[in-house]
């Protein structure tokens, strides 16, 4: 309950700037400095942060004009701001933070027969951050050596929901420009809503590339996971209940773990789930509800 | 608590990505990243 109440004032934190209806336009000021920790289109009408992946494929897209004029912005700001998060608490800010992982479990509560995700898709995120967030938009120029921003352009379906739809209808001039290019996004964001509505998660588990940075750091960071191998019985309820279909009782800090502590809080009975912060575990002698651990079982 | 092994490598993270902060921060990257968000961007709206 707590993860939720967290979730919601994060997307609102994320989503404040309300005067967009007036000014007709997005929010221009300061705090647009900051890069979100979760994907959070900055074309937004209401957003009040820049999207780290945004800012990415940016400075990527600026690197090759820059480097011949000696204006060499790598996007270190970008890279260290989510590094150190990364650091810190590893994937957590996509159970706690990631407005586009919040909708993704909302649709998921629609009643549907529900299926698994393959694992080897799983692994899909990784070349797509590494090819539409570094690799096309440095590489792929134009005559004056800019490139685009390959995954906002082709994919992002945050930037559709939250960016493409709403400024179409606070500025109706750009309507004119409607063509191919967002009939496709228009389709990628409606494949991935109908996904969610039948598995956990699928945008943050297949596609997105700011969750691949994010799960590079999920076995180095401060915060971790743990499993006493004593008290679990590996009963799957961990599996069952979690929002990324992680296998807990095989692979703790897992590339998919988002660290939203549900299996901790709220399915596992034996208390075999706990976190530490480097080396300092937070035992538990508690399963959920209070009930006495079964040693052993 | 109980203490287990004490862990290194996320400090040496930690220091590392800060480096990188501080070292994009000095170069005037914050700037471009509000300049960047500041302006609508027509690809993210998937009309550019
Ligand atoms: S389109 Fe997607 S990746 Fe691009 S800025 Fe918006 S949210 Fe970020
Ligand atoms: S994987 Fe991407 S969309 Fe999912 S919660 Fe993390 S940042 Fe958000
Ligand atoms: S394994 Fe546990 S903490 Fe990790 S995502 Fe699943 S339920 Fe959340």
């Amino acid at each position: 309950m707590l993860r939720r109440w967290i979730q919601i004032i994060a997307t609102f934190l994320s989503n404040s700037y309300l005067l967009f209806p007036f000014t007709r336009n997005i929010y221009q000021g300061t705090l647009k400095s900051f890069c979100t920790p979760g994907l959070n289109c900055y074309s937004c009408p209401a957003a009040t942060g820049a999207c780290p992946l945004g800012a990415l494929q940016n400075f990527m897209a600026t690197l090759r004009p820059g480097l011949q004029t000696g204006y060499q912005h790598f996007g270190l700001y970008v890279i260290g701001t989510l590094g150190l998060l990364g650091s810190l608490a590893g994937r957590m800010p996509c159970g706690w933070l990631c407005p586009f992982g919040f909708l993704q479990e909302l649709v998921h509560k629609i009643p549907s027969r529900k299926f698994e995700i393959p694992q080897f898709l799983t692994y899909v995120k990784y070349p797509l951050l590494a090819l539409f967030i570094f690799l096309l938009p440095f590489f792929v120029a134009d005559e004056f050596g800019y490139g685009t921003t390959w995954f906002c352009k082709f994919i992002c379906p945050a930037g559709t929901l939250e960016a493409g739809i709403p400024m179409l209808f606070l500025k109706p001039e750009l309507q004119a420009l409607v063509g191919l290019l967002f009939y496709n996004k228009l389709f990628i964001l409606g494949l991935f809503l109908l996904w969610m509505v039948y598995s956990r998660r699928p945008f943050c588990r297949v596609a997105c590339p700011l969750g691949a940075i994010y799960s590079l750091f999920n076995k180095h960071s401060v915060f971790k996971m743990t499993r006493d191998p004593d008290k679990c019985t590996n009963c799957k309820a961990c599996y069952n209940n979690c929002p990324m279909e992680v296998r807990f009782y095989e692979s703790q800090n897992d590339i998919d773990c988002i660290r939203c502590l549900k299996c901790m809080n709220e399915s596992c009975k034996f208390g075999a789930i706990s976190y530490e912060i480097t080396g300092f575990e937070e035992s538990r002698d508690q399963g959920i509800k209070g009930k006495a651990v079964v040693r052993g079982q | 608590m109980k203490i287990q092994e004490k862990r290194e490598t996320p400090f040496l993270l930690i220091i590392f990505f800060l480096f990188l902060l501080l070292v994009g921060i000095n170069a005037g990257e914050v700037s471009t990243v509000l300049e960047t968000a500041t302006r609508i961007c027509l690809n993210c709206i998937g009309i550019g």
